[in-house]
């Protein structure tokens, strides 16, 4: 920004630069590293070799490809479900004449700040029948409140004229919402599917809390039996015993795919949230 | 003189339609709203009414109408045991080193981003420093797992390899404070500066080319003009941090707590689950949650009205 050459602007510049740069550095290395790893075919800690044999063992082993299934499931129809719920509820509360409006708006941020906690939480998921069930992963974290606020902010931000001509022209509520506000807000949209499909795919703690059934396990919960309770065997196969040599490519393998998904949406949606979704969000 | 009369306007009455009619003009907007409503107040605002369990001693077959009350024992058990002063250190700790050395290092990761002046370059950086955040905390604390592990982890490797000894990383008390915060830094630091760098790009450039012409050097730029120019922000994230207080990072915690640290491990949360949900003691649970929750809620609005108090905006 300053266009000073000065000698003293320049040393700023490089160690800034040589820090930025390390900083991003160890920011995807780690994950390389398991990246690499995963097609190793030597047992020491430097990976050498290609095989995908700890893929093949993975997706061998039914538990894995079940808890996927279920990932994939919960990520799709929780993603458009929240999306849905976050939209309709950001639209009405755009509406600054809307009666009553303020009050409901104090009741969302006032969650933002105090919660009933885990243990009744935990009582009413249950008394509402979605214990054991995905329905548990989706629903008792339907709207967040301050994606809410963001986009109802949004929502705000698009100019009354475009939705009252749509009104003259007879279009219903329902029609403003989908033929006018929501085009206009695709990119705010699509940051916010993104917010919430990895919440979901990365959600760990409510599928221990919420469900009992084993096969219901998302990916997530599998993962970390796989590396942290045990070492490196998924247990539904016996092969394990003649592959313990494979074993450390087996937790970066399964590393690596409950992670692929994310990182194949990730740079279609990243130029969305880094134009500056967020700016002036921070504030109800 | 009838004529001018008539052409003065009589003072519009605007009196403003009933109540009713107002409501049922908008009714579609209800409607909209509706199923968000429900869902805040089943999801949300029901179980903080189930807070009253903690003042209980709560049967989940009697539910909360029929449970015996007892008043605030369950607040005086907990005030009493050793495990309180345990968590609340170890809740504390952990959260100051949040606030002392997360938090600045977002703002000072930002401000070096800024200073980038080719944009290719800022933003790839940007895009690497991001990726971080959208990986699970399983994946993290699962490579965490795989590099230091004393079974074949690199870092231990490496430490052999040139002289050292193992070190139990995963096992020890001394380590899990920093792991933890060294996690939070790797995962969300990144991350951490998306609302500072929108905030210091809406820095007025006509303030930094008048500071140039008196002759300010760059350090003098960021000291008396970029920083004071996100000052606001600052405070407001530093008051959203705060709300989240004592809340930080439970999964992380909780996937990273085993039976050799939790000594320094322990926090408020983790005790929740593991005294309510795997010994049962929904109510004693359900009161340290609420004291964990209230304590939140002070700080907050403390540091809120301490903020106004110094003439910054606050969070509301």
């Amino acid at each position: 920004m300053t266009k000073s050459t000065g000698l003293g602007s320049k040393i700023f510049d490089g160690v800034n630069i040589t820090l930025l740069v390390l900083f991003s550095l160890m920011s995807f290395l780690p994950f390389l590293y398991v990246v690499v790893s995963s097609f190793s075919t030597s047992s020491s800690v430097m990976p050498s070799g290609f095989s995908v044999e700890a893929y093949r063992y993975i997706f061998s082993a039914s538990t894995f490809t079940k808890s996927l299934q279920v990932s994939i499931f919960i990520t799709v129809v929780g993603t458009a479900f929240q999306l849905v719920m976050t939209s309709l509820m950001a639209y009405s509360l755009s509406h600054r004449q809307l009666p009553g409006r303020n009050a409901v708006l104090l009741m969302v941020l006032f969650t933002m700040l105090f919660s009933g906690g885990m243990i009744p939480t935990y009582f009413v998921v249950k008394a509402t029948g979605l214990l054991d069930s995905l329905a548990a992963l989706i629903i008792p974290s339907a709207i967040s409140a301050f994606n809410l606020i963001i986009l109802k902010n949004f929502f705000q931000s698009i100019p009354e004229e475009l939705k009252e001509s749509a009104k003259i022209d007879g279009s219903h509520e329902l029609g403003i919402l989908f033929r006018i506000v929501l085009p206009l807000s695709l990119p705010a949209m699509a940051t916010f599917a993104l917010f919430y499909a990895v919440g979901i795919w990365n959600q760990y703690f409510n599928a221990i809390l919420y469900l009992n059934d084993a096969a219901k396990y998302p990916v997530q919960v599998i993962l970390r039996q796989v590396i942290i309770l045990t070492s490196g065997s998924i247990g539904d196969t016996t092969e394990i015993e003649n592959m313990t040599y494979y074993g450390n490519s087996i937790k970066m393998a399964v590393i690596v795919i409950a992670t692929v998904p994310i990182m194949i949406v990730y740079p279609f949606l990243q130029k969305h949230f880094a134009k500056g979704v967020m700016l002036g969000s921070v504030k109800g | 003189m009838l004529g001018t009369e008539a052409a003065v306007p009589a003072p519009i009455k605007e009196r403003k339609k009933p109540l009713w009619l107002r409501m049922w003009k908008e009714r579609w907007l209800y409607i909209f709203m509706l199923p968000g409503l429900a869902f805040f107040v089943i999801y949300k605002y029901v179980p903080m009414w189930g807070i009253i369990m903690a003042f209980q001693k709560y049967q989940p077959h009697a539910g909360l109408f029929g449970s015996e009350w007892v008043g605030l024992r369950h607040f005086e058990r907990f005030f009493s045991e050793p495990e309180f002063w345990r968590l609340l250190r170890n809740t504390l700790y952990i959260a100051v080193l949040d606030l002392t050395i997360f938090f600045p290092l977002t703002i000072v990761l930002a401000l070096m981003l800024n200073e980038l002046r080719i944009e290719l370059f800022k933003r790839t950086l940007q895009t690497l420093v991001y990726i971080p955040h959208f990986l699970s905390w399983v994946v993290v604390v699962g490579i965490s797992y795989i590099l230091l592990t004393t079974e074949g982890g690199i870092i231990n490797e490496l430490l052999v390899m040139f002289g050292g000894e193992k070190v139990q990383f995963l096992m020890s008390e001394g380590w899990f404070r920093p792991l933890i915060i060294l996690q939070m830094i790797w995962k969300d630091a990144g991350w951490g500066t998306i609302i500072f760098l929108a905030a210091l790009a809406g820095v007025n450039p006509s303030l930094y080319e008048a500071a140039r012409i008196d002759g300010a050097n760059r350090w003098r730029l960021l000291w008396h003009i970029t920083l004071p120019g996100i000052r606001s922000v600052i405070v407001i994230l530093l008051i959203l941090r705060l709300g989240s207080f004592i809340d930080l990072g439970f999964e992380q915690i909780f996937l990273m707590v085993n039976a050799l640290n939790r000594e320094v491990g322990e926090v408020f949360d983790t005790y929740v689950y593991y005294v309510g949900m795997q010994q049962g003691q929904f109510s004693y649970s359900a009161a340290v949650g609420l004291f964990k929750s209230v304590v939140g809620l002070v700080l907050v609005i403390t540091a809120n009205w301490l903020a106004k108090k110094l003439g910054e905006e606050g969070v509301y």
